[in-house]
Order: C-alpha cells, then structure tokens, then sequence
C-alpha cells in the first residue's frame, strides 16, 4: 500500500506536489467532515458559521491542489484530484477524517487543526517558492478567524455546564493522539526544506503547544498525558472512516462523469 | 489609442457588480488588480476575496460576458494571490455606498487579536440610524465577508461587511 508513494517521491522531482497534495487534501476532508453539519448545526448562527469555515477550507483545498496539479503536470485539475483519487491516494493527516462527532467533538478539532494551520501557514508564507508563500498567506488569513472562532467555542464548552464539559474532554481525549501526526515529516519535507520551500515543524511544535495550552487551560480542560498514535495519512495509511466518506463525497462526480450544471 | 481602450475596459468593468453585494463593482471591490489591453485582446488579473467565495466563479463569467459584449474579441483572466486581498482597497465612495445601501462597511483593518475571549468588540454604527448601540449576533453572515448585527436604537437588523 506504501510502495507508490515512496517511488513516487525519489528523484523525480515529486515532493513539491506530494507536499501540495498533503495540504489540500487536509482541507479537502476536513471541510468536508465540516459541511456535513450544514442544516445540523446546533444553532443558526452556528450552523451558518461551520458551513463559511467549510467553503474557506474547501477555497484553499483548491489552491493547493490546482498548484499540485499544475505541476505534476499530467493534466490533473483539482476536480480530477478531488473526486477521481481513491483512499490509499489521499494524504491528509487522519485527524481529518475522523467522523465529525457531537459539535465538542467538531469544535475542538477545528481548534487543534487551525491552531496548527495558524503556525504551519504563517512560515509557509515566507517560501522560497512565490506562488506557494502567496498562496498560504491568503489562507493564513482566514486562518486567523478559524482559529478565533474555535477558540471561542472551546472557552465555552470547556467552561460551561457540568455537560459540556464532560463532553469536551472526552472529545479532546480522544483527539490528542491524533495531533502527533500533524508534525511528522519525512523525505518530502526534508527535501522541500534544504530548498526553502517548505519549513521545518519541529520548532513549530512549542509555540502550537503554548496557544493550545493557554486556550484549554482557560477553558478548565486537561491536556491528556498518553502518548501519540502511530498513523499514516501523509503516506496513503488511513483509518476505515475516510473510504466511506469519499464514497459520499465522489459518487456524484463519479456517476457522471464531466457532468456540468 | 491604447489610453483610450484601457479606460473602455475599466468602464464596462465598473458596470459588472458583485452578485452578493449589487452596489459595487468588481472594481470598486478590489477583486480587478490589472487590466491590459493589447488591440481586441484585453487581459484581466484578478484576485479572489476569500478563497471560498461562491460569487468568485459568477463574477469570472460576468466580467467576460460583459467584455465580450463591448467589442472586446478575447478576454484572458489571469488570478492573483498576492498582495492577498484586503476591504482596505475599498474607496471612501465606494464604503458609502454600501451603507446606503443598507450594509454597515468595513472599518480599516486592525490587527486582531487572535484570541480574544472575552474582549470587547469593535463597535460597529448601524447603517439606518447611525447609532453605536449595536451588538454582534453572528461573525458569520449569508456570506463571509459579512457578519450580522442588531440596532438596538431603531431595531434593525443589520449586516456589516467585515474589515479583513
């Protein structure tokens, strides 16, 4: 199941859009795990708001993946790579696809991952790859409003009634482990980082670490002490939750192929 | 000559508006960055305002319809990221439009403190009344650019097209 991307990325000059691919597929599945909560929602106010951040993200998953399909160069555009991809293909880390839970669950996973996004974006801004340090710094942008509006809904939930609270624990116990996979590199980063195009994330970790901590620590919630989950999504290694949503969010596009309306 | 063609462009792009916000023009948005006109060939760099925008794809078409129908022969779009797009673009003129037409426009853009929790908010004037005794309902409107707000003075409800 590893095999292809690791032949992928050698020597033929495919990290750029291997790395493009992990970014927009992180958006794509994480928006779309979002926009299943459009006419569910459990406010208006809130309903309306998850369905904005979903289109922000799925803007942004565009970006990348008309970038990565540009330059890999065999006539792939963002609608090909969205929705003629199968599961072992996609590169998000799993935190994304995890099924969107109760709206704590929602909430404190838009939390971690634009937290993330925040600090991953803001040095992506500075590549040495113009199009690429354009494009984070319009999406670090929005970032800064996900991150805002999460934050703010994790101060509630966490501080809120004896309920809430229990159930915003739960969610961030159970994805904690997850968020190791966030600052994983391998060959693909290594490569992209001696060119300046993408940055190391190994610093990033302490000040990810210090804004998440501040924001729960507020919210009366405790930060799990286990250890991180192995996972594979940036290599193709995903857990049984993602085939079944591409099911949903391919078979459209697949049913009828080059259908315009 | 080329001044001339140049300034025919801009015209009939002023004349195409924002489908979600019908008082202003692609270019009084900002989404126009660059026209330039090579004989019947006129090409327009545009950049998107949030990455998401829905209206982005019918404003593409209409600025090409638009062009198409004023003698142009061929309309080339180009999309630009950076500088990324800011309300800060917005003319004095073209804020006041949108008040008048209902919408509270966008202040200069601030740095906002990421994380505010629990800090006040800007205070945003109601487009009817003009009073300062309005309250934040939703950061998320109909659209992203606008958030929704309340007038407690003439009780109306408003939407604010948010600085960004």
């Amino acid at each position: 199941m590893s095999q292809d991307s690791g032949s992928r990325i050698e020597g033929r000059g495919t990290a750029l859009p291997e790395y493009l691919l992990r970014l927009g597929d992180d958006r794509l599945v994480l928006g779309h795990r979002l926009s299943e909560w459009c006419g569910h929602g459990p406010v208006l106010e809130e309903d309306i708001a998850t369905a904005n951040i979903a289109l922000d993200l799925l803007g942004q998953a565009t970006m990348f993946l008309r970038m990565a399909g540009q330059i890999e160069g065999q006539g792939r555009d963002e609608d090909a790579l969205a929705y003629w991809r199968d599961e072992n293909q996609f590169r998000n880390a799993s935190i994304a696809e995890l099924p969107r839970g109760d709206f704590g669950f929602t909430i404190l996973r838009q939390f971690l991952f634009s937290a993330w996004a925040f600090h991953h974006l803001g040095a992506l801004a500075t590549s040495a790859n113009a199009e690429l340090g354009a494009v984070a710094a319009k999406a670090l942008k929005e970032t800064r409003y996900h991150v805002r509006h999460s934050s703010e809904w994790v101060l509630r939930l966490g501080d809120g009634t004896a309920e809430s609270h229990r159930r915003a624990q739960a969610a961030l116990d159970e994805l904690w482990p997850w968020t190791g996979e966030l600052f994983w590199q391998d060959e693909v980063d290594a490569e992209l980082r001696t060119a300046g195009v993408a940055p190391d994330l190994e610093p990033l970790r302490a000040p990810w670490e210090a804004m998440v901590g501040d924001v729960l620590a507020r919210a009366t919630l405790t930060l799990p002490a286990g250890p991180m989950r192995m996972s594979g999504g940036r290599r193709g290694r995903h857990t049984e939750h993602l085939g079944h949503m591409l099911a949903e969010m391919q078979i459209v596009a697949r049913s009828h192929p080059g259908a315009k309306w | 000559m080329r001044e001339n063609s140049q300034a025919r462009a801009l015209g009939i792009l002023d004349t195409v508006k924002d489908p979600e916000v019908p008082v202003l023009s692609v270019v009084e948005l900002g989404v126009v960055r660059r026209v330039e006109v090579s004989g019947t060939e006129v090409t327009v760099t545009i950049t998107p305002t949030y990455s998401g925008c829905p209206a982005l794809h019918a404003m593409e078409q209409d600025i090409e319809s638009a062009l198409l129908a004023g003698g142009f022969e061929r309309v080339i779009l180009k999309t630009e990221y950076a500088p990324a797009w800011t309300t800060d673009w917005m003319s004095d003129p073209a804020r006041e439009k949108l008040r008048a037409y209902g919408i509270a426009p966008p202040g200069h853009v601030a740095i906002d403190q990421l994380i505010p929790l629990g800090a006040t908010v800007r205070t945003v004037s109601c487009p009817f009344c003009g009073s300062a005794n309005t309250t934040l309902e939703s950061e998320f409107g109909p659209t992203s650019c606008k958030s929704l707000h309340i007038c407690h003075a003439c009780r109306q409800p408003f939407e604010h097209f948010k600085a960004f």
